[in-house]
C-alpha cells in the first residue's frame, strides 16, 4: 500500500455559500431536490464560467489571429489569455506549450497518432497501466496495431492500487512511452506518478499523464512533476463540454509532427511545400472553440478564487464522511480501497446489479454513474458487471451523502 | 388477448400508482413472474448486449405462434423484459412484425427503450422483431 497522503491545511470552504455559484444544483428531479454526484463524469458550471462565455458572444465575437479589425483582435487578446490562465494553472514555463484540444481523449489520441508516427515502430511498446480509462488505451492499441508495437500493461492489485514492483522491468529498451491516468476514473485511486514519472525518466522513456480527474481536486505542477505530456478536460473542471488541453514539454512538442493540416497551422502554404507554424499553432488547426478557451480560462480562476488547499480539504472532508456513511450500509462493498483517492467512490451491494440500483437513485433525484465507467479491464479484475459510482465535488454537502445512503437503502429494500 | 388489448390492459394496470417507487414494485415483482429461459438456452448466442444488463432470449415457433422465454441479470430489466414477453408471447409472427409498441411510453418508461439508455431493451425488443420476421419469411415460402 501506498503512504497515505496527510492533508494539513485546515482550511475548508463555506459549501452552502459555493452551491449559490451553481444555479442548476436547485433543479428538481422527480420532485426530489437533485443530489448531483455524478462529478468525475462531468462537473457543474458556474456562473462565472457562464457570464464569461455569453459576454464573448455578446460583445468580443469575432475569429481569432485572423482580422486586423478590432473585435477580432480582442477576441485574440480573451483566447490567449485563457492559454496564459492555464499555463499558468499547471505551472508550465510556456503558454505555447498549451494546446487547446476538444478534450484529453483528442489531446491522448493527437500524441498517440504523432509520437508514434515520428517514434514508435515494429518491436517497440508503448506501457500503460490497467486501471486506465479506455481513452488511454484505445488510442495507443490503434498507434500499436499501426505499428507493429505492442501495448504493456502495468498491473492492479486487489485495493486498486497499480503494482510498481516489476516497472523497472517493464521499462525495457522497447518501451517507448508511458502514458497513466493521474487518478483513476472508476476507483479514485491517485496513483505515485512520481516515481512512475521518475523510473522512467531513468530509462529516458517520455511520460504522459491523464489528468482528467486530478486537476478539479488538487494541485498538478507540470515542472515539479516533469512530466512530458499531459491532457485534461475543461468540463470536469467547471468549464464548458467540448474543449480541453494537452500540455507538452516544448522540446517535445517541437519534435513532434503536426497533426491534422489546415488553417492557423501553416506558415506559409504552396502546392510544393508547406512550412508550419510555430508553437501552439502547429498543432491548432482551424477555427478553434474560442468560447471554450474562454470558459475554462474563466474556471479556472473560480477554482483558484476559491484555492485548491481549500477545495481539496473540503472534498477530503466529505469523501471521509461519505465513506464512513456508506460502510455502514449492511452488504455494501466499496471497489477500489486505496488510501489515497480523490473524489470517487466506486461501490456494490450484495448481489444487486448496479443498474438497478442507479435507477432507483435516479428516481429519487440522486444522480450516479452504474456501469464499467469506459474502464472494462478494471471491471473484469475484480469479475463484476460494473459498479455504482458516486463522484463527489466541493459543493456536494454531508445532507446530500445522507441523501444517498438512505436512498441506497431504500433501493435494497426494493430490490433486495 | 390481442397485442393491442394486452398492451391496454398493462397501461391500466400501472395508471393505479401513485408514484414511481410503486411502479418499480410492480416491475421487480413481474421480473420474478417472468416465463424463465431454459437453463440449454441461457448460452452466450442468445444473449442480447446492452451496455449494462445482460438479456437473456429464446424464441419458440410452433403451430404457428411465436412463444418466448427470457432472463437477465439486472431486476428492473428481467421486469420490463418480461412485460414485452406479456406483450408479445403466444403471437404469430406477422402479428408481432405488425405490433406497434406504445405502452412502454405511455407507463412512462420511454427512457429505456432509448438506444443511449444501452439496458438491452432496445436490442431484445429488436431481436423478438427479427425471429417473428424470420419466421414469418419462413411461413410465406412454405
Amino acid at each position: 500500500m501506498h503512504e497515505p497522503v496527510i492533508i494539513k491545511d485546515s482550511n475548508v470552504l463555506d459549501v452552502e455559500k459555493v452551491r449559490k455559484d451553481f444555479p442548476i444544483l436547485d433543479t428538481l428531479v422527480f420532485g426530489y431536490p437533485l443530489v448531483y454526484l455524478d462529478n468525475a463524469a462531468t462537473t457543474q458550471k458556474p456562473e462565472a464560467v457562464l457570464n464569461a462565455m455569453n459576454e464573448y458572444y455578446h460583445t468580443i465575437n469575432s475569429n481569432v489571429h485572423r482580422g486586423v479589425h478590432h473585435l477580432s483582435q480582442l477576441a485574440t487578446d480573451a483566447y490567449e489569455l485563457a492559454r496564459k490562465k492555464i499555463a499558468e494553472y499547471i505551472g508550465a514555463k510556456h503558454a505555447h506549450e498549451i494546446i487547446y484540444t476538444r478534450g484529453t481523449t483528442e489531446a491522448i489520441n493527437m500524441v498517440a497518432a504523432i509520437f508514434s508516427r515520428r517514434y514508435l515502430k515494429a518491436g517497440d511498446s508503448i506501457l500503460v497501466s490497467g486501471m486506465e480509462h479506455h481513452s488511454n488505451i484505445v488510442p495507443w492499441q490503434m498507434a500499436c496495431e499501426e505499428r507493429g508495437a505492442t501495448l504493456k500493461v502495468i498491473p492492479i492489485d486487489g485495493n486498486g492500487e497499480l503494482v510498481l514492483d516489476g516497472l523497472d522491468k517493464l521499462l525495457s529498451e522497447e518501451v517507448k512511452l508511458v502514458s497513466v491516468n493521474y487518478v483513476s476514473n472508476a476507483l479514485g485511486t491517485i496513483n505515485p506518478v512520481r516515481d512512475i514519472i521518475r523510473a522512467a525518466h531513468r530509462h529516458g522513456i517520455p511520460v504522459m499523464l491523464d489528468a482528467a480527474q486530478a486537476v478539479q481536486h488538487m494541485e498538478v505542477d507540470v515542472q515539479e512533476l516533469d512530466v512530458d505530456f499531459l491532457a485534461f478536460s475543461s468540463h470536469k473542471i467547471y468549464g464548458p463540454t467540448g474543449f480541453g488541453v494537452l500540455y507538452g514539454k516544448e522540446e517535445w512538442l517541437n519534435a513532434l509532427p503536426p497533426y491534422q493540416g489546415g488553417g492557423e497551422m501553416i506558415k506559409t502554404v504552396s502546392f510544393e511545400k508547406t512550412t508550419y507554424n510555430d508553437l501552439p499553432y502547429k498543432f491548432e488547426a482551424g477555427t478553434p472553440d474560442i468560447a471554450g478557451a474562454i470558459g475554462l480560462g474563466a474556471a479556472l480562476d473560480y477554482v483558484q478564487t476559491l484555492g485548491l488547499p481549500a477545495i481539496r480539504q473540503t472534498e477530503h472532508n466529505l469523501m471521509a464522511y461519505a465513506q464512513d456513511a456508506l460502510l455502514e450500509i449492511e452488504g455494501l462493498r466499496m471497489i477500489g480501497s486505496s488510501v489515497n483517492r480523490a473524489g470517487v467512490l466506486s461501490f456494490l451491494v450484495g448481489d444487486i446489479h448496479p443498474f438497478d440500483l442507479g435507477e432507483i437513485l435516479d428516481k429519487q433525484g440522486i444522480a450516479v454513474r452504474t456501469g464499467h465507467h469506459c474502464a472494462q479491464p478494471i471491471m473484469d479484475l475484480y469479475c463484476i458487471p460494473g459498479t455504482v459510482r458516486a463522484s463527489l465535488a466541493f459543493y456536494n454537502t454531508p445532507a446530500e451523502i445522507d441523501r444517498l445512503t438512505a436512498g441506497i437503502k431504500r433501493a435494497v429494500s426494493l430490490l433486495g | 388477448m390481442t397485442i393491442k388489448e394486452q398492451q391496454d390492459e398493462i397501461i391500466a394496470d400501472f395508471e393505479l400508482f401513485g408514484d414511481w417507487m410503486d411502479k418499480y414494485e410492480y416491475i421487480i415483482q413481474l421480473g420474478k413472474e417472468l416465463p424463465l429461459i431454459d437453463s440449454q438456452y441461457k448460452i452466450d448466442e442468445n444473449l442480447i448486449r446492452g451496455c449494462q444488463s445482460k438479456v437473456w432470449l429464446h424464441a419458440d415457433y410452433t403451430g404457428g405462434i411465436m412463444t418466448f422465454t427470457a432472463d437477465s441479470d439486472a431486476v428492473i430489466t428481467k421486469g420490463l423484459v418480461s412485460l414485452v414477453i406479456k406483450v408479445l408471447s403466444g403471437h404469430t409472427p406477422k402479428e408481432i412484425v405488425d405490433a406497434d409498441l406504445y405502452f412502454i411510453d405511455a407507463i412512462g418508461l420511454s427512457s429505456h427503450l432509448s438506444p443511449t439508455r444501452s439496458n438491452g431493451l432496445l436490442s431484445m425488443v429488436k431481436q423478438i422483431k427479427m425471429y417473428a420476421l424470420a419466421y414469418q419469411a419462413k411461413s410465406l415460402q412454405s
